[in-house]
């Protein structure tokens, strides 16, 4: 992340923390909430604050693109197949399961992995020359998208087809 | 530091944002709300005029001349009624929907380009107290993406005051909107490509820019609604007005089946909002439409001012399609469900992404200088197949759901 002791992204790391601050509460009431509904409303509140960092980080197109992508289609569907299915207003009791231990064992080595990743990868680096920002253009990222990563681009492609195509085999009986 | 670089298309923020580029940009935002507003309003009017014509009757002509103030009638009217909250609707969500709808339909229209010198090799912009500026609220690097990226969140309006009414029409009024329109912003957003292919660029400024001048033979316009051979544009109307839950495509607020759809429960200003949200979206959907494929407020200025001409092309080109959706109205009855998604999935989605390809195909066979009758002959050869493959596809479809029909 950007480095706190450099006054040129004082703003950046205040919008930062708010955003931070925010995602982290809807975050956590995604899953102490006792309403369906009302958790996929919490975890667009998680997306958006992704995007919000994507454009503090200067990339207007990855922003955009969650928006479009995560809020615009995925937690639609999800909301769409929970009101299709059931859609009760108030608190529901039967929403939480017993596999709590089950999602401790797989979330905290996630978490450590991710973690450990990240700080591997930054150590300790600090932005510390005031040189202009860097603002990646749309073009840039699609070229960079299309040339340098264009096979994992196209097996992550191949995956979600397989995955659209299973959902169907499973969903009919015939 | 960065915000300011992400707005440097406009040449207002060149040199950093001062107190002036302030100004001028809250101006602008200032002009736009009120603009589209009392557009939405003489849409309202314009709309119920234009259907009582064509129906053969008078239509409002209390108000003002020709009636022409009934909308801000009814909208004071709605303004002194009661808000009634509907004893099982989920509160919170219920207040914040009508929001939820109104808001994108604002943000949409602020990288709409109204007007600036296109005419003669101008580059659309114009002088405003002494400073370079476009005549567009913004015109983000992201361009017509944000356009998209709206239109999806205007989604969750219609869908969560739906669900937080509360009550069993409205739930399946916004269950529709929710099938709906995520069924048809996937042919919208294969058609944008088209245009995107074209114009070589994604930001609006960039596509009036690139549709200005002279086109085919210098008799045609350079409009992108010839550059892309006319079937995005067609789905693009279909597919857009299909986003606006107009009719034909207003399934979600089907009186004879729904009442009034996702919005029974709903009364006072915050009916108000949906009601306006929707004409807003109307308007500035005919904003994207021109923008995209009718070259934006380009076109010639024989005398005056050039930014002048530029509004006055932007309105009439408008216009047009303000008429069309009426015209829609009243003339076509409305999609039965699966005929609305087998129209969707079956033929726009297909067709746009097939018409995508064969562009890129045109594009990049110019570029290399390829044999011109080998690309044709394999474009047509490429749909022949591609069209025989998905009626097949759908024959066995049909088949099959009659099938269990006859066996249910």
């Amino acid at each position: 992340m950007l480095a706190v002791d450099t006054p040129q992204y004082l703003p950046e790391n205040i919008f930062f923390g708010i955003i931070a601050f925010i995602m982290v509460v809807s975050a956590l009431r995604v899953v102490t909430t006792r309403n369906v509904v009302h958790a996929a409303l919490w975890l667009i509140l998680v997306l958006a604050g992704v995007a919000g960092n994507f454009i503090l980080l200067g990339n207007e197109f990855v922003a955009v693109t969650q928006v479009l992508v995560y809020i615009g289609a995925i937690v639609v569907l999800f909301l769409f197949g929970v009101m299709l299915t059931r859609a009760p207003i108030g608190a529901d009791a039967h929403l939480d399961n017993d596999q709590r231990p089950l999602a401790l064992v797989v979330a905290l080595p996630l978490l450590a992995l991710m973690g450990y990743v990240l700080w591997d990868a930054w150590k300790d680096t600090k932005i510390t020359e005031a040189g202009p920002p860097i603002v990646a253009s749309t073009s840039v990222l699609s070229d960079s998208i299309f040339k340098t990563y264009l096979i994992p681009f196209e097996a992550a492609s191949v995956l979600l087809l397989a995955a659209l195509i299973g959902a169907i085999v499973l969903a009919r009986r015939d | 530091m960065t915000s300011a670089l992400l707005l440097a298309a406009d040449p207002l923020y060149a040199q950093g944002v001062d107190l002036t580029a302030l100004l001028i940009t809250i101006l602008k935002v200032v002009v736009a709300f009120a603009f589209l507003l009392v557009a939405t309003m003489l849409m309202v009017w314009f709309e119920r005029k234009l259907v009582s014509d064509m129906q053969n009757r008078i239509g409002p002509n209390r108000a003002g001349p020709w009636g022409i103030l009934q909308t801000l009638a009814d909208g004071t009217k709605l303004f002194f009624k009661e808000h009634i909250n509907p004893i099982r609707a989920e509160r919170r969500v219920y207040v914040l929907a009508p929001f939820l709808s109104f808001v994108p339909a604002f943000l949409l229209f602020c990288i709409v380009p109204v007007s600036g010198n296109w005419a003669n090799g101008g580059d659309g912009t114009v002088e405003l107290f002494g400073r370079t500026t476009y005549l567009q609220l913004a015109d983000p690097p992201v361009g017509i993406l944000f356009a998209l990226a709206m239109s999806s969140i205007a989604v969750y309006g219609v869908m969560l005051a739906g669900w937080s009414s509360g009550s069993k029409y409205p739930l399946l009024g916004s269950v529709r909107a929710s099938a709906q329109m995520v069924s048809y912003e996937a042919a919208m957003g294969l058609s944008v490509m088209a245009v995107v292919l074209v114009t070589g660029t994604v930001s609006t400024h960039g596509m009036v820019a690139s549709q200005a001048g002279d086109g085919l033979f210098h008799v045609l316009p350079n409009w992108a609604v010839f550059t892309t051979l006319l079937v995005p544009f067609v789905i693009f109307v279909i597919a857009g007005t299909a986003e606006l839950n107009r009719p034909p495509f207003d399934l979600v607020e089907a009186e004879q089946e729904l009442v009034a759809g996702f919005n029974t429960e709903y009364s006072s200003i915050r009916f108000a909002l949906f009601f306006l949200a929707e004409f807003m979206n109307t308007v500035t959907m005919s904003g994207i439409f021109v923008t995209l494929f009718l070259g934006g407020p380009s076109g010639p200025a024989p005398i005056g001012p050039a930014w002048l001409w530029g509004c006055i092309w932007f309105f009439l080109k408008t216009s047009a399609f303000l008429f069309m959706f009426v015209w829609f109205r009243a003339t076509l009855p409305r999609f039965r469900y699966d005929q609305l998604m087998d129209l969707g999935w079956k033929l726009l989605i297909p067709l746009s992404l097939g018409w995508l390809l064969m562009l890129a195909a045109v594009q990049l066979s110019g570029q290399q200088n390829w044999n011109p009758v080998a690309v044709g002959a394999g474009v047509i050869l490429m749909f022949l197949i591609g069209w025989s493959l998905l009626r097949s596809a759908n024959a066995k479809a049909r088949a099959v759901h009659l099938g269990e029909e006859v066996n249910a």
